[in-house]
């Protein structure tokens, strides 16, 4: 058959102002591409009142084919003029049937800046106030069936939270202690050079000591937890709201909170102090392990950190970790929980949960700082 | 042109690691008709039709899609077999983050040279053949279910394929709107001519719309029937057709059913 794997097209125009476009060939996705610009932009410039398209030899004409002919169409309407296209054969006036469309519909307009920097400042507050009002009636909700559970401890799905302990703890203990140790290592490392100067590098024990005890060790460890689990728990959550799985647990009567939320507290609460112990730990191997390398005696070592290491710095770095386990957490699954619809969504509140889970660490911390200031800690 | 295959499958057996769902099937899809995979839940029709479009190897036997065996074909070949065909999923896998038009366009946009007017009307006319012009710029998720399945055609018909893999296109819909959409997928078969392959269980649409039909069932795991759907339904002695055909129970379930 005529079968050629090309289009062409030909425009001529008699002194009447009557314009003809010869069409020929296969109007595919291809070919119509290499047509579409050259053909469309000398039609809109010659402005014909009258445009007959004669499109007997085209051989084969697909959605792009179609396309072409009805936009020489809406030229011709725009431009006032007419068009009458002939010769095309039944089957694709058949399409053209089915896919003929007289106007394009047009993006909806987005609405426009709520008036300004007032009605910016307004709807921020709006949100942030609704924002904080949730989070202020979650940390109460939370709160209070954490207190029934600690009356009723019955009442709190332990085989989950054993799971969930496994993989938020257990699972982390590995990547906590390398932490640790590197951090052990590179705090004594750069501490010993500053003080060898001085002959006092056997202090660098009690510096590192109390730096990991009272401030990095929880910090590093709720900062590991927080990219760890609290995005796990987040996407978790998530999945199962755009799934309606949270749907389900309410029409049970099943309460979300008690059953999603508590077990991964509670799991947290459990494991952080104890990630934190093992990332204190190894901090100190790190330490020793540098010591070891500037020769300073190991018994002069043991006994520098067993001096330095104060009940207080211990456990106020301990108590540390509970707040920053519940922040965790209860971040993580309000998050998990506000998520919205589509498949962003929960990439959406797993970014929410981890930033906002940072910034609620290192606020507390801060706190946590100035309370032990004042009272003298 | 009608009783040239378009699409052949040769001594199939299709599974999972070591488990044989499906063996020593055997059809031809003839040019423009519309073809249907019966059998009922976990009969293994699904996994026939991830085998025919090259989202599962067989574990034996070949596929050929005019000619082109698609269990061996590879780059350019396998391209140019992606190009002849186009799938609509069942819950339509629309890209969610995406509006519907983005949908459509969005091969045309990764494949072909056409200026974006173009693309962006190419893509409208898809919608308006199925119904959906008003909605092109709306997201997936503000659509229901029957406008997803027919968006998910839109984009399955944006490259014009001459065959369409429709995985269940009627399933999770009201009768109306399925009726509606076994309208338009007779009205793209009569009109554009395009072969359909349907996976489905939902009686009255296979009545509707299937031109022959195969039926593959959960025991014997191969095709048990073969024909058209008025003639199994009135003519198999098979016992499994014609419960499938008449909604029965199975003998045995029946019994169990009535006793509880």
């Amino acid at each position: 058959m005529e079968d050629t794997d090309k289009a062409t097209f030909d425009f001529q125009q008699d002194e009447n102002g009557q314009g003809r476009l010869i069409l020929a060939g296969r109007l595919d996705r291809d070919t119509t591409a290499s047509l579409w610009r050259r053909s469309t932009h000398l039609l809109r410039q010659a402005r014909v009142p009258r445009l007959i398209v004669q499109a007997g030899d085209v051989v084969y004409c697909d959605g792009a084919g179609l396309a072409l002919l009805v936009e020489y169409r809406h030229i011709q309407q725009a431009n006032g003029g007419q068009i009458e296209i002939r010769d095309l054969r039944p089957q694709f006036q058949q399409l053209m049937a089915l896919f003929q469309t007289d106007r394009l519909v047009s993006p909806p307009k987005s609405p426009g800046p709520v008036s300004g920097t007032i009605g910016g400042l307004g709807k921020w507050t709006h949100g942030s106030a609704r924002e904080m009002m949730m989070e202020t009636s979650f940390t109460g909700e939370v709160l209070a069936k954490l207190l029934k559970v600690l009356l009723h401890p019955r009442a709190l799905r332990w085989k989950d939270t054993l799971i969930i302990a496994e993989k938020a703890g257990a699972n982390a203990i590995g990547i906590t202690g390398l932490l640790g140790f590197l951090i052990g290592t590179i705090l004594a490392f750069q501490t010993a050079a500053a003080m060898r100067k001085f002959g006092a590098e056997v202090f660098v024990a009690d510096l590192v000591v109390v730096v990991l005890f009272r401030e990095l060790g929880p910090l590093l460890t709720a900062v590991l937890l927080t990219s760890r689990s609290g995005s796990a728990f987040a996407a978790e959550l998530g999945t199962m709201k755009v799934n309606e799985e949270v749907d389900a647990l309410f029409t049970m009567g099943v309460d979300p909170v008690q059953f999603l939320v508590l077990p991964r507290l509670v799991a947290v609460l459990c494991v952080i102090p104890l990630l934190t112990l093992f990332n204190e730990l190894l901090g100190l191997v790190g330490c020793g392990l540098v010591m070891g390398i500037w020769d300073v005696p190991s018994s002069i070592f043991m006994e520098r950190i067993c001096r330095a290491a104060t009940l207080t710095d211990f456990f106020g770095g301990l108590v540390k970790t509970f707040v920053f386990g519940g922040l965790i957490a209860g971040i993580g699954c309000l998050r998990g929980l506000q998520t919205g619809t589509g498949p962003t969504a929960v990439g959406d509140s797993t970014t929410r949960a981890v930033v906002s889970g940072l910034i609620a660490v290192i606020a507390a911390d801060g706190v946590f700082a100035v309370a032990y200031y004042y009272l003298g800690i | 042109m009608a009783d040239e295959p378009i699409i052949q499958v040769k001594d199939l057996a299709a599974g999972y690691g070591d488990t044989v769902v499906l063996q020593d099937i055997n059809f031809e899809v003839r040019m423009g008709e519309i073809f249907a995979i019966l059998g009922g839940s976990g009969s293994g029709k699904t996994t026939l039709l991830k085998n025919m479009i090259g989202l599962q190897k067989p574990l034996r036997g070949a596929i050929l899609i005019e000619g082109t065996d698609i269990v061996t074909a590879e780059g350019e070949q396998w391209l140019s077999v992606l190009k002849k065909i186009g799938v609509a999923y069942q819950s339509g896998a629309l890209f969610g983050s995406m509006t519907v038009l983005t949908n459509v366009s969005l091969a045309l946009e990764e494949f072909t040279d056409l200026p974006r007017h173009a693309i962006e009307m190419i893509a409208q006319m898809k919608l308006k053949a199925v119904g959906l012009q008003a909605a092109a710029y709306k997201m997936p998720s503000e659509l229901s279910g029957g406008m997803r399945k027919r968006a998910a055609i839109a984009r399955a018909l944006a490259m014009d394929p001459k065959i369409l893999f429709l995985d269940e296109p009627s399933a999770g819909l009201d009768p109306i709107t399925s009726a509606q959409l076994d309208e338009l997928i007779l009205e793209l078969s009569h009109d554009l001519g395009i072969t359909f392959v349907i996976v489905t269980h939902e009686l009255p649409s296979i009545f509707t719309v299937a031109d022959r039909v195969i039926m593959v069932d959960k025991e014997a795991k191969t095709i048990v029937a073969a024909g058209k759907p008025q003639e199994l339904r009135d003519n198999s002695d098979n016992p499994v057709v014609r419960q499938f055909f008449h909604r029965q129970l199975n003998p045995l379930e029946a019994k169990t059913d009535l006793h509880r």
